[in-house]
């Protein structure tokens, strides 16, 4: 299984090349469970510290060890972040892929392989490089049961010199991997140090690529999706997390765990918040659920597979108007589908998510610092709207690095929404739960616990009055559809506003969303630069549409809605919301094959849909 | 001189002062007859006779008869009808919310034992602070009196059909699990069953209480093992129970030979006065045995199966601070923006 497309480019094999820096990709194809990443993430580290802009992207399957799996790290000068089609830089480890990998590699590329391999008599047309990593590996680590997960390291060293990568920035990305772990730092360091040196003395640069030093990168971090969900989601004051085990979600529980132990638990060694491990997708919304009816700031994380599971509880937090918050970090599916690739296959679904009349409010993050931020947003939406507030990541987003800015603190108050406190109520002399008293179709709650007579209502589904009195009235129910929907256009004016990341008046209008907007920037560029067309781009943050959305797809003669999903999810919803002629005017874009989406293949689509 | 007219008869009050109208709830809706009635009954008069407020009552449910019956008592507790089979995680929620609240659950047989039954043992293993009623009556009657999975095997439905699957034990069930106090009842035996209600309000940790409560319509004839009748000849109580409360004066006056005395979280006494010599509620293992015994012996074991105050809750072993959740201050649930920083220096 070749990852890599076939896609041909210029240098042909023996002519002479010009160097190319600070503009290729590497892939390194491995075996998972052999203890790459931490050699891959020392890779991505360094040329990160150099100034580089780089991004890695990790394909990995459903397995615990033994099968194949492929890293991917580009280094773009030009701040191009999403996945490269082209592989320019192999490094070959893995015996059961080597040929496939090798073959699949276009004219000009690199092939760094393990010598017993024997890669180099495949092709005519690839730069080969041998590395006997068996032997480097034993003569560096003598203990024999440690070679397997050191071994990696020697490719770091090998690449260092071959690339002209900073020993000493390998040094402190290596010691940062291991900051804990000093031994394993040393050992590590060692077979990193004996691929440079072996690569110094026995190889011979017959490549243009290499990485040199920019200014890119000051004050940036690097952090995963995921990570960023929960730092947003401690700092956005989250109390009940409640989650069940699934890629690619799991890390995002896990790292909030860690968060929370460092930072929210008081002097007295007391927590100021509740983390449970459901037994299933069902009981986690359903803690969320009760968790939110009682005033806390609740969350879980999933994937598709769990959200189907949380269909029935989705609706009724809809219908009885509860607050939470719950992540959908999607992957393709179904789970013995692809679960470890990425994909945007969950926005129909979830827009509507369980039985009867329900729509609910999606926010669309982009990036680790959109997830920091949304985090929040999702809170103070789901409290202010009483309603289940899902934020749409992916795989990719979630669980590879980026680059990203350093987060800004949230000093703006927490919005709690409309709770009345028992003086209210007092004030008041009457409490009607399901009541439009501000004209925005969001009523009042009061929180289980208040001291006053008048605080209780009964929750249940869609069968009540406006007193929250059971009802099965056709005027009383129609009511309560009504306000719901009205309620669903009150959260029209309050989600996040879409970003015009271009519009400039031109023809073609593009619409994107998620992870898809790092390939758009690169197919705005490719679209110039190759083709002469220039377009506008909008890209997404939340759902329902908001009012720039309409006019931007006003303002276009044809519009392109970038989906990472096979039936056009987003152009479907879109087609749903615009006015009837509009829909006449959106086309679709579609990527899905469990990739990342990459800037080429939507630059020919629309090139191709362009009639061009 | 003045005339004096005896002031009106004050109405009775309890502890705190609230009468027992201020626990009542709406008007049932059930059959006349329901045993379902009778325990929402005694629901309310435990809840008055140790005075819990009612605005520190969380009263939860799932779908059925038995959780439309929230509706029927304490109107002033908030209340939450979930859905089917999954009250125990909605409650898990609230109850960690806001951990002062004290949880009420009255869930069925066909909620709990057929499609609740994986968060009925996952509540149970967690020993959660709540109590968990079960309104057992072997059919589904808001369907119209299909069998349910507590359903005893030979049991008989008016419509001739008769059970050949195997009964699930609850209670059995509940103590495997971890729950740390469980109890079967009966909604016609009114004394047992408001101990056993008083006892578990005074309970830190999940109260199991499967409370066989007949259904009038569909499953109260001859050949059903969950009649009216069927429970008064088959009853077995373990015990005679009697309930000190922590606000009453409790006296040591018991015989250990044939009583019990287990002192509760809250400090009230629940004794436990033997009609089995040999049934100790404290061992697990035992209740468990003696339960499968009762089957084969056509007895319905009543009383409290098996108790254990020390367990930790659900809620200790979190280790959350006093003040609810869900209440918290920004101060306390937004770390500052040095901890950011920290963070971001970390990932530099």
């Amino acid at each position: 299984m070749a990852t890599t497309e076939f896609a041909v480019h210029g240098a042909e094999h023996g002519a002479v090349r010009e160097p190319v820096v600070n503009d290729f990709s590497i892939q390194v194809a491995t075996v998972n469970g052999s203890g790459s990443q931490s050699a891959n993430n020392i890779l991505l580290r360094t040329v990160f510290q150099m100034g580089v802009p780089v991004s890695g992207k990790n394909m990995f399957p459903s397995n615990i060890a033994g099968l194949p799996t492929w890293y991917t790290i580009r280094a773009s000068k030009d701040g191009y972040i999403a996945r490269k089609k082209e592989i320019d830089f192999l490094i070959a480890m893995n015996p059961e892929t080597g040929k496939e990998d090798v073959l699949a590699l276009a004219p000009g590329a690199v092939a760094l392989y393990d010598e017993p391999l024997k890669l180099s008599e495949l092709r005519t047309d690839l730069t080969f490089y041998a590395v006997p990593y068996d032997k480097i590996t034993a003569a560096v680590c003598p203990e024999a049961k440690l070679r397997k997960l050191v071994r990696n390291m020697v490719y770091v060293g090998v690449v260092a010199k071959l690339l002209g990568l900073d020993m000493a920035e390998v040094e402190k990305a290596l010691r940062k991997q291991f900051a804990t772990k000093v031994k394993a730092a040393e050992l590590n360091w060692n077979a990193a140090k004996a691929g440079y040196e072996y690569a110094e003395t026995s190889l011979t640069k017959a490549d243009p690529f290499k990485i040199e030093r920019m200014n890119e990168n000051a004050g940036k971090i690097i952090i995963d999706g995921n990570s960023a969900a929960a730092m947003g989601s401690m700092f956005a004051g989250v109390t009940v997390v409640t989650w069940y085990p699934i890629t690619p979600s799991s890390s995002l529980v896990e790292s909030l765990i860690e968060y929370m132990k460092e930072y929210r638990v008081g002097s007295d060694g007391k927590a100021t918040f509740a983390i449970v491990q459901a037994e299933d997708e069902l009981a986690a919304i359903g803690m969320v659920l009760g968790a939110g009816w009682a005033g806390a700031r609740s969350m879980t994380a999933t994937a598709g597979p769990g959200i189907s599971l949380m269909a029935e509880f989705a609706g009724l937090g809809y219908y009885v108007e509860l607050p939470g918050v719950i992540w959908d970090v999607q992957r393709v599916g179904p789970s013995t589908g692809l679960p470890t690739r990425t994909a945007q296959g969950d926005i129909t679904f979830v827009a509507k998510l369980s039985h009867g009349d329900t729509k609910h409010v999606m926010l669309l993050p982009s990036s680790p610092g959109e997830c920091f931020t949304m985090a929040g947003e999702a809170f103070d939406l789901a409290e202010q709207l009483q309603t289940p507030i899902f934020v749409m990541s992916d795989l990719d987003l979630g669980m590879n690095n980026w680059m990203a800015d350093p987060f800004e603190y949230p000093d703006k108050p927490m919005k709690r929404g409309k709770i009345l406190t028992s003086e209210q109520l007092g004030e008041a002399g009457s409490f009607f739960r399901y009541k439009d008293v501000d004209g925005d179709a969001i009523p009042y709650r009061t929180l289980p616990g208040t001291d006053h007579p008048n605080a209780a209502w009964f929750a249940r589904g869609s069968g009540h009055n406006e007193r929250g009195q059971y009802s099965e009235r056709p005027d009383d129910y129609a009511n309560n559809m009504d306000r719901l929907a009205r309620k669903f256009e009150t959260a029209r004016t309050m989600v996040p506003r879409p970003e015009p990341v271009r519009n400039e008046g031109n023809e073609i209008g593009i619409v994107a969303y998620g992870t898809s907007h790092h390939a758009l920037v690169e197919t705005l560029d490719q679209l110039q630069n190759e083709y002469g067309v220039k377009a506008d781009y909008l890209r997404l943050r939340a759902y329902p549409f908001t009012r720039e959305t309409h006019d931007f797809i006003a303002a276009h003669k044809r519009l392109y809605i970038v989906d990472q999903n096979r039936d056009g999810q987003m152009h479907e919803l879109l087609k749903l919301d615009v006015a009837v002629p509009e829909i006449a005017k959106l086309r679709s874009v579609r990527h899905y094959n469990g990739l990342p989406i990459d800037a080429r293949s939507i630059t020919d689509e629309i090139i191709s849909q362009e009639g061009k | 001189m003045a005339t004096t007219t005896a002031p009106p008869p004050q109405p009775k009050t309890n502890r705190i002062g609230l009468t027992v109208l201020d626990y009542r709830g709406g008007k049932t809706t059930l059959c006349a007859g329901c045993g379902h009635n009778a325990i929402s009954e005694r629901i309310l008069d435990a809840f008055y006779e140790m005075g819990i407020e009612p605005e520190r009552v969380i009263k939860m449910s799932g779908i059925g008869c038995s959780s439309k019956t929230p509706a029927y008592f304490m109107s002033r507790s908030h209340s939450f009808n979930s859905v089917h089979g999954r009250m125990p995680s909605v409650t898990t929620g609230a109850v960690l919310a806001n951990a002062k609240m004290i949880a009420i659950g009255v869930s069925g047989d066909g909620d709990s034992a057929s499609i609740g039954i994986g968060q009925f043992v996952h509540l149970m293993r967690r020993n959660l602070p709540m109590v968990y009623i079960i309104e057992d009556n072997g059919v589904y009657g808001l369907t119209k009196g299909q069998f349910s999975a507590t359903a005893d095997l030979g049991s008989k439905l008016k419509t001739g059909v008769i059970n050949d699957l195997p009964p699930i034990d609850t209670c059995a069930l509940a103590i495997m699990m971890g729950a740390t106090f469980v109890g079967r009842s009966f909604s016609g035996d009114k004394k047992q069953l408001q101990t056993m209600l008083k006892a578990a309000l005074s309970h830190r940790g999940t109260v199991m209480l499967d409370v066989i409560s007949p259904c009038v319509t569909f499953n109260d004839h001859e050949g059903s093992t969950k009649s009216y009748k069927f429970m008064i000849d088959h009853e077995e109580p373990v015990h005679d129970l009697n309930f000190v409360p922590h606000f009453n004066e409790i006296n040591v006056d018991y015989d250990p030979g044939t009583t019990t005395n287990v002192t509760m979280h809250d400090g009230s006494s629940l004794r436990l006065h033997k009609l089995e010599k040999d049934y100790d509620p404290c061992n697990k293992t035992e209740a468990i045995r003696r339960i499968m015994e009762s089957h084969k012996a056509d007895e319905v074991l009543t009383g409290v199966l098996y108790i254990d105050t020390k367990a930790p809750s659900f809620v200790d072993m979190i280790n959350m601070t006093d003040e609810p959740l869900a209440t918290l201050p920004e101060s306390v649930t937004r770390p500052s923006r040095e901890a950011l920083a920290a963070c971001m220096e970390e990932l530099r």
